[in-house]
């Protein structure tokens, strides 16, 4: 049962490693955009510090949703995914620490990023935490409920756009109770409410993603 | 080079059996009433012109898909019973090579021994060094040739345990001398009692082998060559 998570989880840290200049991808994109907002809309602090929760939280979003493209494409073109699939292991397992791999080399840092650009969209000192917390828990919620619409795209050409359209509803949820969370406590509210929704989230898609993506995964490969 | 050290562990007996397979896609029929038995020691290789469904019937045999109509036995029972079983006994080489491009030959050989729970992590250099890869270990993949990429693939075979192998088109991109080292390692596993699914357009010099030849559907019925000894259907 273990041998497949840990092989699996250790290979991809090892090829995210080799492949550096893929992960900082979506890292750089969010850098770049949030740079980009003062610029286009204003630089007073005020006005960009009432938008600056949304800001971050969309921009994160998008950032892990360009991400969330490849996880398994590669394994898919040079057919280690098709050895996978007939292991006699549990598939699941492998999937989640897949997903795994996902978050650390693009959630984590967009997280740990997001303070910095919190600082140049003046984001009051009160939503700092909050911006953390929530985006450490929001981003693995991407990560989860991106590898199911990954997975069914895997075998398409050109499955970019409908991957969008298939994971964009579902990532409603996160994305709102993400920027609420950051926005109450600008306003100086308890965020305990968005939190804990998050935290269910989070439990929920833990619980659900690894079987919808392996289970995806074996229809793609049917094909 | 391909020749192992001998090897002299046998396999216990095993058996599979394709009953009455067929499988359709988007409508056509892309073959059917497919039935082979396959014991110890045997080798089949299945041919027939390209797109008659030589890579799906691999496919279906390896549980990766399932055919619309007949059966697979493993040891007598329904394959779908003695999954677990079945592919603790099965290697399968597909057309691609699944190797990753940015891991040398030794850490993709090494990486599918610990997905495929084979202990020892030792030998893998020398594993390498008889597949013909010696000096090439630690070079990425993606630095490799077609042919030296289908040897690092091929190193599976020295390491694996499992008795049942279904390989996909081995012979591609491989020289003459990989070759005939490839067969003698075919002969080797199939004298220790091991069974050998292959699909290759190539004439085999190995004697005794089995032939499956699959047709286009609509060029006729597909039949089962009628020389084979253990023909169950004849369509």
């Amino acid at each position: 049962m273990e041998l497949g998570f840990s092989a699996i989880f250790r290979r991809d840290l090892l090829l995210a490693f080799r492949h550096r200049a893929e992960i900082a991808n979506p890292v750089i994109f969010f850098l770049i955009v949030v740079t980009l907002v003062p610029l286009g809309l204003t630089p007073e602090a005020s006005r960009l510090a009432e938008i600056a929760p949304g800001i971050l939280w969309v921009m994160a979003l998008l950032a892990s949703l360009l991400s969330v493209e490849g996880m398994f494409q590669s394994d898919y073109r040079d057919g280690t995914l098709e050895q996978m699939i007939i292991l006699p292991q549990p598939l699941y397992l492998m999937v989640l620490a897949k997903i795994l791999v996902h978050w650390l080399v693009t959630g984590l840092p967009l997280t740990l990023l997001a303070p910095v650009l919190g600082m140049m969209l003046s984001l009051p000192e009160a939503g700092y935490l909050p911006l953390v917390f929530s985006l450490l828990m929001g981003t693995a919620v991407l990560s989860l409920v991106g590898a199911i619409g990954a997975a069914l795209t895997v075998a398409l050409k050109k499955g970019g756009l409908l991957l969008s359209l298939i994971v964009m509803p579902l990532y409603m949820p996160a994305l709102i109770f993400g920027a609420s969370t950051v926005q109450r406590a600008v306003d100086g509210f308890s965020v305990d409410g968005p939190l804990a929704v998050l935290g269910a989230l989070l439990a929920f898609s833990l619980l659900v993603s690894p079987f919808a993506t392996a289970g995806a995964l074996r229809v793609s490969m049917h094909g | 080079m391909l020749t192992t050290e001998p090897n002299t562990d046998l396999f216990s007996p095993n058996s599979l059996d394709l009953r009455a397979l067929a499988f359709e896609r988007d409508d056509r029929m892309l073959f059917s009433n497919v039935g082979v038995s396959l014991k110890s020691g045997d080798i089949l290789q299945v041919e027939g012109p390209n797109g008659c469904g030589k890579t799906t019937l691999l496919r279906i045999i390896t549980t990766a898909l399932s055919p619309s109509a007949g059966q697979l036995l493993w040891q007598g029972q329904n394959i779908s019973q003695v999954r677990q079983t079945f592919l603790h006994n099965l290697l399968f080489l597909g057309h691609l090579p699944g190797l990753k491009q940015a891991l040398s030959p030794e850490e993709n050989l090494i990486w599918w021994r610990r997905l495929n729970q084979s202990q020892a992590e030792c030998c893998n250099n020398e594993v390498l060094a008889r597949i013909g890869l010696r000096g090439y270990e630690d070079v990425p993949c993606f630095n490799l040739s077609a042919g030296q990429q289908r040897r690092a693939a091929l190193a599976r075979l020295l390491v694996t345990k499992a008795s049942l192998w279904v390989l996909d088109e081995p012979f591609t991109a491989i020289d003459k001398q990989g070759v005939s080292e490839l067969e003698s390692l075919l002969t080797e596993h199939s004298a220790r009692g091991g069974i050998i699914i292959l699909s290759t357009h190539q004439d085999l010099g190995i004697p005794g082998i089995e032939r499956l030849s699959l047709r286009h559907e609509s060029l006729g019925q597909k039949a089962l060559d009628q020389n084979s000894p253990f023909v169950v259907d004849v369509a």
